[in-house]
């Protein structure tokens, strides 16, 4: 997801009247005392921090509560402002408001005046919930690579876990993205009378072979960075031409041919004709993927990126069904929704309708729409229009 | 059930019927019909297909509509009757409404078949006004009755009296109120009679288990010989079980 990019659309400062106006990053902590959390891919986990934001009311009945799971290098912090932008990795909050803030507001589709909207940052990441960057209390260093895998069904299990705290016994709507319509999903797979509602955008029941191997060159990039040293470069210079390299990787998948094509071309960078360099920048289309991996890691570690990368290839909605994506969907109670977009080369619409296939075949009824877009595996967060109507229509039925 | 009677007959066998019946009935009955006036008023608001099916399924029935438009009649069946609803329609402007309405819908194209749906899924599986515009129509005729038990579906008589005077007589292409278009902006790929259609059933071990016909604007169930004066047809179909013909 390209949030680093700067925005072309105009964006609600937070006194405006329909943004949330500051935000404040809320924490939760489990198994701090007694057992570890028991992870999915064996490893335990104690303590267990999730960082979290909250927008709107939870209802006396606690029953308007929808659960947003971001991106890959997404946060907690989904709409508004945040009050205080400090610690590493969150200067780039300074300048622009949550992730989703196009959607989440008073009067926008996930409208919060109507809806406690919760979003949590995911195990393995850097935003706030534990991590391979916290402090293994064992060592009082950071976990580094000592961390443990951490999978989808854990990301869905800990979601559980702070629905309990906040006393939510179902949700109105899981809503999520790309790795956050992956989460969504298993979330609904994973205890599906606690799931009313379920919108999967850019998202299906597992990655290709394809979408394997871009995270897999990605990490490699990273592995291979000389001060990667094993995951334990916090004492040091972090590995950054690694996550750079895999980022502007990454940022390929999310456009289009389309979509570059229209953007950049081959169009030179500030020049008429080329150098004749070998590694400077040449084309336009260079300086951008450039630009994307300088800003990606000044507000990204690295050993978040091997895990959840990782986490996002083990997937496999199918495993509910002992391999039968069917069996598995036939689990589904909640209303669901399902959005591809034309142009989407990481979650094609191919890939999409197999999840859809799995659900009509299973007996449930399901909405899928095809969004026409260039925009590629972005356009989720880019055809705001679209997937606004999409969210309003659904979420007020 | 209904069957047709009209047959593909040679040419022989086509000028010997020119011969006895042309001047003698057809003709005769064509004129009748216009003397009894140009097609009456709509007096089904413009929706009789739906009205006939609200009325004829049972409640909590599972349905599939194919090309269920902007979602009125699911949401009409699953409000009304109570039934499992599943939509299908191409057209994304449709298939947003269809969402406003809470109607689940598919946004995929018929003519790439059903491949989603497994065997007998659905009780009914409907398809109004669609099958002359479709690629394939005996495809999609035949996924519908894999996918269901009963098929229900509507379509334009291109066997109508109106028509046929406007291609045989007039020497033009119809346009008529169940075939508004130029030859030139019509949808309608595949044009049929009921008796073609019909034919087709004998052939497919498919029966039809009832017949609703729109004649001057009114609704009436089908009887044999429609295939001159019924301007659309509904029928509710079923697959004949393995072995026998009707």
């Amino acid at each position: 997801m390209s949030v680093d990019g700067p925005s072309a659309k105009p964006v609600h400062r937070p006194d405006h009247p329909q943004s949330v106006g500051y935000t404040r990053a809320k924490r939760a902590v489990f198994f701090d005392q007694g057992q570890p959390l028991a992870l999915e891919a064996g490893g335990r986990l104690s303590p267990v921090e999730i960082e979290y934001e909250t927008y709107g009311r939870l209802s006396p009945s606690k029953d308007n509560a929808i659960l947003i799971c971001h991106a890959l290098t997404g946060d907690a912090h989904a709409a508004g402002w945040d009050q205080s932008p400090e610690g590493p990795l969150r200067g780039y909050r300074k300048d622009k408001p949550g992730w989703w803030d196009e959607v989440i507001g008073p009067g926008k589709p996930v409208d919060t005046r109507r809806f406690f909207v919760i979003c949590a940052n995911v195990l393995g990441s850097c935003y706030g919930s534990t991590g391979p960057m916290s402090l293994n209390p064992a060592t009082g260093r950071p976990y580094g690579l000592s961390f443990p895998v951490v999978t989808v069904g854990d990301w869905a299990k800990t979601s559980f876990l702070l629905l309990d705290r906040l006393g939510i016994d179902s949700l109105y709507a899981v809503v999520g993205g790309s790795m956050g319509g992956q989460q969504a999903l298993e979330m609904a797979l994973d205890w599906p009378d606690r799931v009313r509602r379920l919108i999967i955008l850019s998202a299906a029941g597992r990655i290709t072979a394809q979408g394997l191997s871009f995270n897999s060159v990605a990490r490699h990039s990273i592995a291979g960075d000389p001060n990667f040293n094993g995951g334990d470069y916090y004492g040091g210079p972090p590995p950054l031409k690694g996550l750079a390299a895999a980022r502007m990787l990454a940022h390929i998948t999310y456009l289009s041919e389309e979509s570059m094509g229209c953007k950049f071309g081959r169009r030179l960078q500030d020049k008429n004709t080329p150098d004749f360099t070998l590694t400077g920048v040449e084309f336009e289309v260079e300086s951008y993927l450039k630009h994307q991996g300088e800003s990606f890691v000044r507000r990204y570690d690295a050993n978040s990126y091997l895990y959840i990368t990782r986490a996002m290839d083990y997937y496999d909605a199918a495993v509910w069904g002992e391999g039968d994506m069917v069996k598995a969907a036939s689990r589904i109670l909640a209303r669901t929704l399902v959005v591809s977009f034309s142009s989407d080369w990481l979650f094609p619409p191919e890939l999409c309708r197999e999840l859809v296939a799995a659900m009509c075949r299973s007996g449930r009824p399901v909405t899928y729409v095809d969004v026409p877009s260039r925009y590629g595996h972005d356009a989720f967060l880019v055809e705001t229009e679209t997937v606004s109507r999409l969210l309003d229509s659904f979420l007020k039925n | 059930m209904i069957k047709s009677n009209e047959t593909k007959p040679s040419l022989d066998e086509l000028k010997a019927f020119a011969a006895d019946h042309i001047d003698a009935s057809l003709v005769a009955r064509m004129m009748e019909l216009m003397a009894n006036g140009e097609a009456g008023p709509d007096l089904s608001g413009g929706r009789w297909q739906d009205q006939v099916i609200l009325s004829e399924l049972p409640p909590g029935a599972s349905v599939l509509d194919l090309g269920c438009g902007e979602g009125e009649l699911l949401a009409e069946l699953i409000r009304d009757l109570g039934v499992r609803g599943q939509g299908v329609e191409l057209d994304p402007l449709a298939v947003m409404k269809s969402i406003d309405r809470g109607v689940p819908v598919l946004n995929i194209d018929l003519d790439r078949g059903l491949d989603v749906f497994a065997d007998q899924t659905f009780d009914y599986v409907i398809l109004e006004s669609t099958l002359q515009t479709l690629k394939a129509p005996l495809a999609v005729l035949t996924e519908m009755l894999r996918v269901g038990r009963r098929g229900i579906i509507s379509f334009p008589n291109f066997g109508h009296w109106r028509v046929r005077f406007d291609l045989t007589m007039l020497g033009r292409m119809p346009v008529t109120r169940g075939l508004p278009y130029g030859w030139h902006d019509t949808p309608n790929i595949h044009l049929f009679t009921l008796a073609d259609f019909l034919d087709w059933c004998l052939t497919h071990q498919v029966t039809s288990t009832r017949g609703f016909g729109l004649e001057n604007g009114r609704v009436r169930p089908l009887n044999p010989g429609d295939n001159l004066t019924i301007e659309e047809a509904l029928l509710f179909l079923e697959k004949c079980p393995e072995g026998v013909i009707e």
